[in-house]
């Protein structure tokens, strides 16, 4: 209590972000709402109502602004570069603990069980590493591009990683990847960035849609990119109908075949990938030696790239398809929300895009949305309460939710450059990174466009262990940036 | 470093502006998931209007409508195993056929998804009491109350059709009318008045939740449609009659039309063997049966059937000469045992020689009709034998034969009237003369007709020269009968001639003993029944009984027309039948002297004579 009110301090409230903590209120609100409204029961209870999950969530709610309010008003925040290693250490262990002692829900073991309080020691393991992440690279001799420091960071974030894959936890263990932006910012080649990001599509296109169509995406990546390094930009000019045309390509190809009675005949022995792959080798050659004219660099290793994308999306498809074992199979599906419900491939997607889709453009109205109150999305408190939002509050009701995001991260990065210190500075992108995570793979979820991995809406999902988790993630962050504002 | 923030925010709203671009896509722009969303959360609770009832001319119930009910199940909600011993007990099936329908269910698991099917149809009610009182064990069963047929009278089963539920067959047919689960009439009457029997169906809109509980009703029932029930149609039969007629023909093959003259009603109309009413409202079961069964019970012979006339048809050539003047009522011709032309002959029964034209109908002479149809082809008046015989077709038709009478029963057959341009080909033209078609004279040849037609025609006569329409629909509140029906066709004969012909028919029934009428046996003392025997000839064994009458002589109440496949003589058969029929109609019983006839018709087994044709 000795740091607060001091004489030369500048006033205490004025030193926080008010932005960051209103905009923080609003989405806690509007899920505490939005969990009100999934509830599926025709009675409607009070919205304070204990046995119901939204009166829990009120608890969760009211415990959380009291956490914030310890950080903001109660906490050093002095302290937090001193107590990051004992935090990374003491979650590493209960991340391991976890495995062994935790109860298991839903297949996976990563719940902590006391009495009626559940808890995910993988929520607090993101404030940790952010919070060690931060102490190591803040340090005046730290340089990213050095190998030593860049194996010892990648060792900080992988060792979390894995151990919550082995918990069965893919979605929370793919949140560690968003790190990676961080990374970016403090220095990170460009390129590594690029590649990763690349991998990451390929796989899971390769797993979500066609062989197709996960080729013919990296390719125009790669395409662009070489054209936009090129000296000369007019290539796109030939670049962009063509991917235009091989886009389109499978849709005219399945028009024809439809008009075509011979089953013999020429035509249906040309499938569209045999021309997209024909269209990609007719085209190396040249890019290749006009890369050789004009000394560009970049274009031969954008090519070995886009080799490396095609033979990773194959080996994908063929070890996924020849190689595993059945079981095998179904546990990568099942981790990939691919198959893991008994109605069909895809149940819960599509039912969760009902539920968005009919919400209109500007929603039924709050508590009138059928699906989410009939309970036809599965999970729709918590993983798929974006449904409800979509559904009761429609089109503009998203357009709200995904600006405050959006607001949400910008203005955390944009303190963080501000910010003096590097510790804060790092911080702050790790915070906003683990909010886009989250954001990208769970709305992304909903709307059919990430394979189903099942991670909570950041303030808005139900659920204690994660509403205490984002709080005291964003509120250090605030409480970070206040005490560099109270000295200038 | 700021650059990169710059870079890492565009890439933020790259991925935020494709995930709005897809919500807006979803939401706005695409209705596929709107239509996702009724589809799982709104039931249309269908309710299904009461059919209309048929009612015949006196205001008796033919078909009414009584309660059935069926065993739903939703497969989805079955959960755990149940006792299926009792379920089996209370429904008199067996456990397996329980276990089988599980079986079938779990196979279907994908397309059925949380919809309820039909378990078992028709349980009779005390069962379903019974599994009404232990419902509450077997969760995902439901009762499912409908209405359906029921018939008062064992009469008249192939005239009122049965009703079944349609198939994909018939909801193709009729896009937008029908879904699986409703019922529409596939045959006779049901089918015909489909439109005004069926009713409009309603329907309650409920919510449901995603376990297919239901919630409530969809905005309070605003948008529930009320059923609508069927219009209830009045018959212009006679159901007492009409269950006689089928008691009379019982075991026989053939056919039993009764017309009222006046209006042309038809009071009865039998084919037989036919479809007992019994087993119209489950049909499906006994479909098979009805199928393979070698009399053709579905065969509605009344309409369908082209027969020979026989020498009913003489009367017609009669008044074609009459009207044509080709010979006079007091014309007198020899019979020789027939009639002789170049080395052929066409026989005839003995009887007194020569007679005139009462006499000939009363005595159905072939010799004196060979005589007038030579005549009518031969008469100088036309220029050759086609122009005479076109002339004799146009007459004939003008009776109603050879065409759809234009009833309102479906599937009328036309019967056939031969033309020139039909012997011409046959017989190349010029190739016959009068003598060559001689056959045409007494109602054999290539003339066919149906039981209807003889029934109309027997009406045209009691009229002294026109018909109405036939029709089974009476005009009543509910349904109004076009004006076709209540208009006169005058035959192309002066209605002058008649009388005469009518004299001969009265002569024929009532004529004394050893006189040489052909049909005594139709005699009712005090009716005056007026009638005309046939016997056809045809390709297919014995001779059919052929049969027609009216009565009273003046001012007539009832035609009637019989058709007794095989039977042979028409005196024999078709006469009895026909003049009980009319004997009960109009004296509403059997007189005694006549019990001993009703009894060996009644009786009697015909069934052996007839040859089945093999496929």
């Amino acid at each position: 209590m000795g740091y607060l009110g001091g004489g030369n301090e500048r006033g205490l409230l004025k030193t926080i972000d008010w932005s960051l903590v209103i905009c923080y209120l609003i989405l806690v609100l509007i899920g505490w709402v939005n969990i009100y409204a999934s509830i599926q029961s025709t009675e409607i209870s009070s919205i304070f109502d204990w046995g119901a999950r939204s009166g829990k969530q009120f608890i969760w709610i009211l415990t959380s602004l009291v956490l914030a309010g310890v950080i903001l008003f109660a906490i050093s925040p002095r302290i937090y570069d001193g107590l990051s290693i004992p935090a990374y250490i003491l979650t590493i262990c209960l991340l391991l603990a976890v495995i062994f002692l935790g109860i298991e829900v839903k297949g996976s073991r990563s719940w902590f069980e006391f009495g009626p309080i559940r808890f995910q020691p993988a929520e607090i393991s993101k404030i940790a590493t952010s919070l060690l992440l931060a102490r190591m690279m803040s340090r005046s001799d730290y340089r990213i591009t050095r190998m030593k420091d860049f194996i010892k960071t990648a060792f900080v974030i992988l060792l979390p990683m894995l151990i919550i894959v082995a918990q069965s936890e893919t979605g929370s263990a793919l949140v560690y990847v968003g790190f990676i932006f961080m990374l970016y910012r403090e220095g990170l080649s460009g390129w590594l960035l690029a590649i990763i990001g690349l991998i990451i599509v390929a796989f899971i296109l390769t797993l979500i849609t066609s062989t197709y169509t996960a080729i013919f995406v990296m390719t125009a990546l790669i395409t662009i990119a070489i054209s936009l390094s090129s000296k000369h930009r007019y290539i796109l000019f030939i670049a962009i109908p063509v991917l235009f045309l091989l886009g389109f390509l499978p849709e005219i190809y399945s028009k024809i075949s439809e008009n075509i009675d011979n089953p013999e005949s020429f035509i249906l022995k040309i499938k569209p990938l045999y021309i997209l792959i024909g269209a990609i080798c007719i085209a190396i050659p040249f890019i290749l030696m006009k890369a050789f004219r004009e000394r560009n660099k970049f274009a031969p290793f954008a090519i070995i790239t886009l080799i490396g994308a095609v033979v990773l999306i194959y080996s994908t498809d063929f070890i996924f398809n020849n190689v595993l074992q059945d079981h095998q199979r179904k546990r990568i599906e099942v981790l990939l929300g691919i198959k893991d419900d008994p109605m069909g491939v895809g149940y819960n997607v599509n039912q969760a895009m009902i539920a968005i889709g009919s919400g209109g453009f500007s929603g039924k109205g709050f508590l009138n949305g059928t699906q989410t109150t009939y309970g036809f999305v599965p999970e729709q408190s918590t993983d798929f309460i974006f449904c409800t939002i979509g559904e009761e509050w429609g089109f503009l009701g998203c357009l709200v939710v995904l600006g405050l995001y959006v607001f949400l991260i910008w203005r955390i990065t944009s303190d963080a450059e501000k910010s003096r210190e590097a510790f804060t500075r790092i911080y702050g992108y790790c915070v906003a990174c683990c909010l886009s995570m989250h954001l990208f793979i769970n709305i992304g979820m909903t709307l059919g466009l990430m394979p189903v991995i099942g991670i909570p809406l950041p303030l808005i999902s139900y659920g204690g262990s994660s509403l205490w988790g984002f709080t005291i993630l964003i509120f250090i962050f605030i409480s970070l940036y206040r005490n560099e504002k109270k000295y200038f | 470093m700021e650059n990169r923030r710059i870079k890492l925010i565009i890439g933020l709203l790259v991925v935020i502006g494709i995930y709005l671009c897809r919500l807006f896509y979803i939401q706005v722009l695409d209705d596929k998931y709107e239509r996702g969303a009724d589809k799982n959360s709104k039931v249309y609770n269908t309710i299904y209007p009461t059919r209309g009832i048929i009612y015949d001319r006196n205001g008796k119930i033919l078909v009414g409508n009584k309660v059935s009910y069926n065993l739903m199940i939703t497969p989805s909600e079955i959960k755990e195993e149940f006792d299926t011993t009792a379920l089996a007990a209370v429904l008199d099936i067996t456990p397996d056929f329980i276990k089988e329908k599980m079986d079938e269910y779990a196979k279907k698991r994908r397309s059925i998804g949380f919809r309820t099917i039909t378990f078992l149809k028709q349980i009779p009610q005390e069962n379903y009491i019974k599994f009404a009182e232990i419902a509450y064990r077997f969760p995902g069963f439901t009762g499912q109350i409908r209405s359906i047929r029921d018939y008062p009278y064992n009469a008249g089963g192939n005239l009122l059709g049965y009703v079944s539920e349609v198939d994909e067959k018939y909801i193709e047919k009729h896009p937008d009318e029908y879904k699986a689960g409703d019922y529409a009439g596939k045959t006779g009457i049901e089918a015909a008045r489909e439109k005004d029997l069926r009713g409009e169906k309603g329907y309650n809109i409920l919510l449901r939740n995603s376990k297919n509980q239901i919630e409530g009703h969809y905005a309070d029932g605003m948008f529930d449609k009320e059923a609508i029930p069927g219009n209830n149609i009045t018959t212009t039969i006679d159901a007492e009659l009409q269950h006689y007629g089928q008691m009379l023909m019982n075991n026989k093959v053939g056919s039993l039309v009764a017309i009222e003259p006046s209006t042309g009603e038809i009071l009865t109309m039998v084919s037989s063997p036919g479809i007992d009413v019994d087993i119209l409202t489950d049909i499906g079961k006994h479909y098979g049966n009805i199928v393979s069964d070698p009399y053709k019970p579905m065969y509605n012979r009344a309409v369908q059937a082209p027969y020979p006339p026989g020498s009913v048809f003489k009367i017609v050539n009669g008044l074609i000469g009459l009207q044509e003047g080709v010979f006079t009522p007091q014309t007198r011709y020899e019979c020789k045992n027939g009639y002789h032309f170049g080395k052929n002959r066409l026989g005839c029964h003995s009887h007194k020689s020569p007679v005139d034209f009462e006499e000939s109908i009363m005595m159905s002479c072939n010799a004196y009709y060979c005589y007038v149809l030579r005549g009518i082809l031969e008469n100088p008046r036309y220029g050759s034998i086609d122009e005479a015989t076109n002339r004799w077709r146009e007459y004939v038709m003008s009776f109603g034969f050879g065409q759809e009478l234009g009833s309102d029963f479906p599937a009328e057959a036309r019967g056939f009237i031969p033309n020139a341009d039909y012997y011409n080909k046959y017989y190349r033209k010029g190739g016959w003369k009068a003598t060559t078609v001689i056959s045409i004279s007494i109602g054999q040849g290539e003339i066919l007709c149906t039981p209807l037609h003889l029934a109309n025609f027997s009406a045209t006569l009691a009229n002294r020269g026109y018909y109405y329409t036939p029709h089974i629909i009476k005009d009543s509140e509910n349904i109004k009968i076009d004006d076709k029906y209540k208009e006169r066709h005058y035959t192309m004969v002066d209605t002058t001639h008649f009388h005469k012909v009518i004299g001969g028919m009265y002569l024929a029934v009532n004529s004394p003993p050893g006189a040489g009428g052909t049909a005594s046996m139709a005699a009712v003392a005090g009716l005056d029944i007026c009638g005309k025997t046939g016997t056809a000839q045809n390709p297919h064994g014995n001779d059919h009984s052929v049969f027609i009458c009216f009565a009273p002589k003046d001012n007539p109440k009832i035609a009637v027309a019989a058709y007794v496949e095989n039977a042979g003589w028409g005196g024999s058969w078709a006469a009895p039948i026909a003049s009980l029929l009319t004997e009960m109609y109009l004296n509403g019983e059997i007189s005694p002297e006549r019990k001993y006839m009703e009894k060996r018709m009644l009786e009697s087994n015909l069934l052996h004579k007839i040859t089945i044709k093999k496929k």
